[in-house]
């Protein structure tokens, strides 16, 4: 049960990416373009997310675990810092270059679009390269 | 209503929010897609929730690329492999925040996290910066 709800959100996801236009490079970019040909309109998915998700986290705020699992699982990091920062800096810079978040990234291969696909083997990548990292110089990290 | 060009984008992010309200409320578990590829690719402990959820999301895109191929179109006046570029600053930066649009942007912020709201302000202005340094300096193609 566990497993099909699981499955069914990560649909029920890719349908709010697709239908959002999230998986649209040039509707992102044009979202970024505040200085230029401003598109505003992608806003509303963070904020109709948002929206959903808080007031979802208001109410059920009280429980101590999951209709089905056993437990929460959170993520443990507090701190504010370098990691945070930069990372979020450079993911920032990655999706001002092409367009794509990961969740589009993911989804948009399906399309088979060369685009797509490169971003996708790009962003195996950039996550295998960090995690080569973080070992070869013991980078202390959580999670 | 339904024509206004905020509508879509709207119901979209609803959905999104109620997808992760959902895999919260029934598995306790956060719906950060840079969160649930990386600790794959990494091979940490239960790795069937997250190959469930990204075939929850590869089959959604199928369907939809069915349904709304348009949705799927590339327009960007950027050459194909800047593409590559841009994946690897996305997933080695989304590794070294802990997170992206939907870990931070979504579940974070949702959570009142001043982490995430940190990290989701920095992304959007270096999103913004990006955006407005290739318009101005590239013309806005590279």
């Amino acid at each position: 049960m566990q497993g099909l709800i699981t499955f069914l959100c990560g649909t029920l996801f890719a349908a709010g990416l697709v239908l959002s236009g999230m998986t649209l490079p040039a509707k992102i970019i044009g979202f970024l373009d505040i200085f230029g040909e401003w598109d505003p309109t992608l806003a509303f998915v963070m904020g109709g997310a948002v929206m959903v998700h808080l007031g979802f986290h208001q109410l059920f705020k009280k429980r101590e675990r999951p209709l089905l699992a056993s437990e929460f699982h959170l993520p443990d990091r507090t701190e504010i810092d370098y990691k945070l920062l930069g990372g979020s800096a450079i993911f920032g810079i990655g999706w001002g270059l092409g367009g794509f978040c990961p969740g589009p990234g993911i989804v948009s291969v399906v399309s088979t679009s060369p685009e797509s696909i490169l971003f996708f083997v790009g962003m195996l990548v950039g996550i295998l390269f960090y995690h080569l990292i973080v070992a070869l110089y013991k980078i202390p990290e959580a999670g | 209503m339904v024509n206004s060009p905020f509508f879509l984008p709207l119901v979209g992010g609803m959905l999104i929010g109620l997808s992760a309200s959902i895999l919260y409320a029934c598995n306790g578990r956060i719906a950060g897609i840079s969160g649930i590829l990386g600790r794959l690719v990494r091979k940490k402990p239960n790795p069937q929730w997250r190959i469930l959820f990204l075939a929850g999301l590869l089959a959604g895109g199928v369907l939809f690329l069915f349904l709304t191929p348009e949705q799927f179109i590339i327009e960007v006046q950027r050459s194909v492999i800047v593409f590559l570029m841009a994946g690897t600053f996305v997933g080695f930066g989304t590794q070294l925040a802990n997170g992206c649009t939907s870990g931070h942007g979504v579940c974070g912020l949702s959570r009142l996290s001043l982490r995430s709201l940190l990290a989701t302000l920095t992304f959007m202005s270096t999103a913004i910066m990006t955006v407005w340094f290739i318009n101005n300096f590239w013309e806005g193609k590279i």
